[in-house]
């Protein structure tokens, strides 16, 4: 399953939720807001972290960059561009927006 | 009493205006829209301050760059906050140190604030308006 987040994990607690029902071995895409969480000293860096042991995490690049943020990244982050937003939508069966 | 005259009283009065800043910059409008109200208010010589705080701190971020959401980058218009009399930016050290920023970080010259003195800050003012 792919699960997209777009809330600032700072602000609200959607990641936080999305974390906790991702299964082991799903994907999780960050977006928009959302993308601050995995980048260096985030307060939320520690759950992005810990959470790459069991699942996939992305983020959208166009929305690092858009925040400055495009050169804090953490390791391990996958980033992708538009096109690969699409292809992980249709290589997942099924996907969750924590809105 | 006209409402001309009314307007005559309120000349000259100068009220303490703080524009506190709490969302991240593209995620949602509050930020732009922000901005703009803060440009009008200059022309009303007010006595205006800006905070930023929580995820507001991420709206004074370096190296921003907008092409890729074909979003405006207002990013530049706080460095132009200076030509229009407003320089007194204040930000919340908690909320820089739970995004691992510091002052290098940001595009503007601001004042770093404990908690306590951003309180005090907020608490003196006439009018506070969020965004």
């Amino acid at each position: 399953m792919l699960h997209i987040v777009n809330k600032s994990a700072t602000d609200r607690g959607s990641l936080e939720s999305c974390l906790r029902m991702a299964t082991q071995g799903s994907a999780v895409l960050l977006i928009e807001d959302a993308v601050y969480a995995a980048t260096t000293g985030n307060a939320a860096a520690a759950k992005i972290q810990a959470a790459k042991a069991g699942l996939k995490i992305y983020a959208l690049g166009p929305d690092l960059a858009a925040r400055g943020m495009a050169a804090r990244v953490l390791d391990g982050v996958n980033v992708v561009d538009y096109g690969g937003f699409v292809d992980l939508v249709a290589e997942h069966s099924n996907c969750q927006s924590w809105l | 009493m006209s409402d001309m005259d009314d307007m005559d009283d309120d000349a000259g009065i100068v009220k303490k205006f703080m524009f506190l800043n709490r969302k991240a910059p593209h995620g949602t409008v509050y930020a732009l829209e922000g901005l703009e109200v803060v440009l009008i208010t200059a022309a009303f010589d007010q006595d205006v301050s800006m905070a930023f705080t929580d995820d507001g701190v991420y709206q004074l971020v370096k190296g921003i760059d907008t092409k890729g959401i074909e979003v405006k980058d207002f990013s530049k218009t706080y460095r132009a906050l200076e030509g229009y009399d407003i320089e007194k930016l204040y930000v919340d050290q908690v909320s820089m140190d739970a995004r691992g920023l510091s002052e290098d970080d940001l595009i503007v010259d601001v004042t770093v604030l404990s908690v306590d003195e951003m309180a005090n800050l907020m608490a003196e003012q006439d009018v506070v308006i969020s965004f």
